[in-house]
């Protein structure tokens, strides 16, 4: 991946930005520059709270290419106290221990490295609330 | 608009067709197509292929392809919506043809996937989801497939076995399809036997990966008749799209890109869902074929398993699903996989399926659902007996 692309991702990959309809009240994550729902061009910015619930998730047993040393491995959407939803991989767990309904937070982590050049690229992962 | 009608079909036998390149295949398809119709010259090409550039390194498809059939310097094009090219380009055909710009068009389809390794073409198939917020995490396929069956089962109470019965059916039909890459009989059991790809998906859940190409021809019902060729008109068309995102809709449960275009083809053709004598639908994973049953309102939420399981959608059932053997028998080339059900609905129509895959008590209207990604576009196309 191109570092620029990484690099310009940063307000939601690491800070966790969302983005909510000044109009309509409709929440995004990543932010987008029109509202769906209303059609408004205007948003407030802000971070995404600190806890998830599992709506649905997998493991993933013949992944891609970039992703083949992690293997097997759970992700899954988890749905936020503001109604939001995202995927992402769900770490530090016993893979036969995750159920839906469970409680997550994020965590700043590792995803992958980019084949040839090697680029390290970071983001999000739930980690169960369980300790 | 002008009514429009298929008056040609063209396929070869689906699978990992190591001997033959990329052009060929869609060569192959295309000159049955043309030899069916009893048409030397065609005045516009669309294509349909998801990833040229990914599997063989070829873009501009739409060129190469109509220099390779033989007809240099027509009108020509790529169309792309992921698993929902072909009959995205199909749609595209008929508005060609309707409108009065073009009089004949070939709509086409050509995937070859067996050229790169599995997690090359894993990597490829990919590109259909969002590629920041869900690829970039490690999803697959298989995997977004998974969340939606797992959120099903859960919901509706569903049993590994009602789900197994997806492809079983499947497999059964497709064993009566001289195309098919995979066609033989399985056991309900074999399915949950399999390994695991994404739980709760094994193996016999997914579609294959397939090379493959298939290719029709339409025309105006006028030009039809002077083909003296059985006349099959295009009666509706719809398209539809939902978030890239699978988190990103209200429901993981529900397909709602399919239930709007079901919808606008519906009205467009002046039928109701109960005048659709048999489908072929988008059974890329077995969980999908059961939620596109249930979005385009032939079952209730939460019945679609149910009916699979109980023969409802058997070749003698109340409204036969995917008798080619679907994409799990038949194969998925992925840009091919809309023409392909148009050419089982042709044949279904005309009476000509194979080795006793034919619909009995003639089936006069026929319907086709092509998806791309987990359901970020649907194709549906109404075909009716004139």
């Amino acid at each position: 991946m191109f570092p620029a692309r990484i690099w310009r991702e940063m307000p939601q990959r690491y800070r966790l930005e969302a983005a909510k309809c000044t109009k309509c009240g409709k929440r995004y994550y990543p932010p987008r520059l029109v509202c769906a729902e209303c059609g408004n061009r205007k948003f407030e910015i802000y971070n995404l709270p600190e806890e998830a619930t599992i709506q649905t998730f997998t493991v993933i047993r013949t992944p891609a290419s970039q992703f083949s040393d992690q293997a097997p491995y759970a992700i899954g959407i988890a749905k936020f106290d503001d109604g939001v939803q995202m995927m992402a991989q769900i770490a530090d767990c016993e893979l036969d221990k995750v159920k839906v309904g469970m409680k997550v937070r994020l965590e700043f982590r590792k995803i992958q490295a980019d084949g040839s050049n090697g680029v390290l690229s970071y983001s999000y992962k739930f980690v169960p609330k369980w300790y | 608009m002008r009514d429009v009608a298929v008056v040609g079909i063209g396929i070869l036998p689906w699978g990992e067709l190591w001997e033959k390149s990329f052009r060929d295949i869609f060569a192959e398809a295309a000159l049955n197509a043309l030899d069916d119709a009893g048409v030397d010259h065609i005045d516009s090409l669309l294509v349909g292929c998801m990833t040229g550039g990914l599997f063989v390194g070829q873009e501009h498809v739409g060129a190469i392809m109509a220099d390779y059939i033989g007809q240099k310097h027509i009108a020509a094009g790529h169309v792309e919506s992921a698993c929902a090219s072909g009959g995205l380009a199909f749609r595209q055909a008929f508005i060609e043809v309707a409108s009065g710009m073009t009089d004949i068009v070939m709509a086409g389809g050509v995937e070859k996937m067996t050229d790169v390794s599995i997690d090359g073409a894993t990597y490829a198939l990919a590109t259909a989801a969002d590629q920041d917020y869900e690829v970039f995490h490690g999803v697959t396929f298989p995997g977004l497939y998974a969340m939606m069956a797992r959120a099903y089962m859960q919901k509706y109470k569903v049993t590994r076995q009602q789900l197994s019965a997806v492809p079983y059916k499947n497999h059964l039909n497709g064993s009566k399809n001289p195309y098919a890459q995979y066609p033989f009989p399985i056991k309900l059991e074999d399915v949950e036997n399999g390994v695991l790809v994404a739980d709760p998906l094994h193996i016999l859940d997914c579609s294959p990966i397939t090379d493959g190409a298939a290719a029709v021809i339409l025309t105006t019902v006028d030009i039809a008749k002077k083909l003296k060729k059985p006349i099959i008109k295009v009666i509706g068309s719809g398209l539809a799209t939902d978030t890239i995102a699978l988190h990103q809709r209200d429901s993981l449960t529900w397909l709602k890109s399919t239930e709007l275009a079901g919808q606008r083809a519906l009205k467009m053709a002046g039928k109701k869902i109960d005048d659709i004598d048999l489908v072929e639908v988008h059974d890329c994973f077995s969980i999908a074929e059961i939620i596109v049953t249930e979005s385009l309102g032939f079952f209730k939420a939460g019945q679609g398993a149910k009916a699979v399981a109980d023969g409802v959608t058997a070749l003698d059932g109340k409204i036969p699903v995917n008798p080619s053997g679907g994409l799990k028998s038949k194969g998925h080339p992925v840009g091919a996989t809309g023409i392909g059900q148009i050419i089982e609905i042709v044949k279904q129509l005309r009476g000509e399926a194979e080795n006793g895959r034919q619909i009995k008590g003639s089936p006069k209207v026929g319907m086709t659902q092509n998806m791309g990604g987990s359901g970020a576009s649907a194709v549906v196309h109404i075909l009716e007996v004139a």
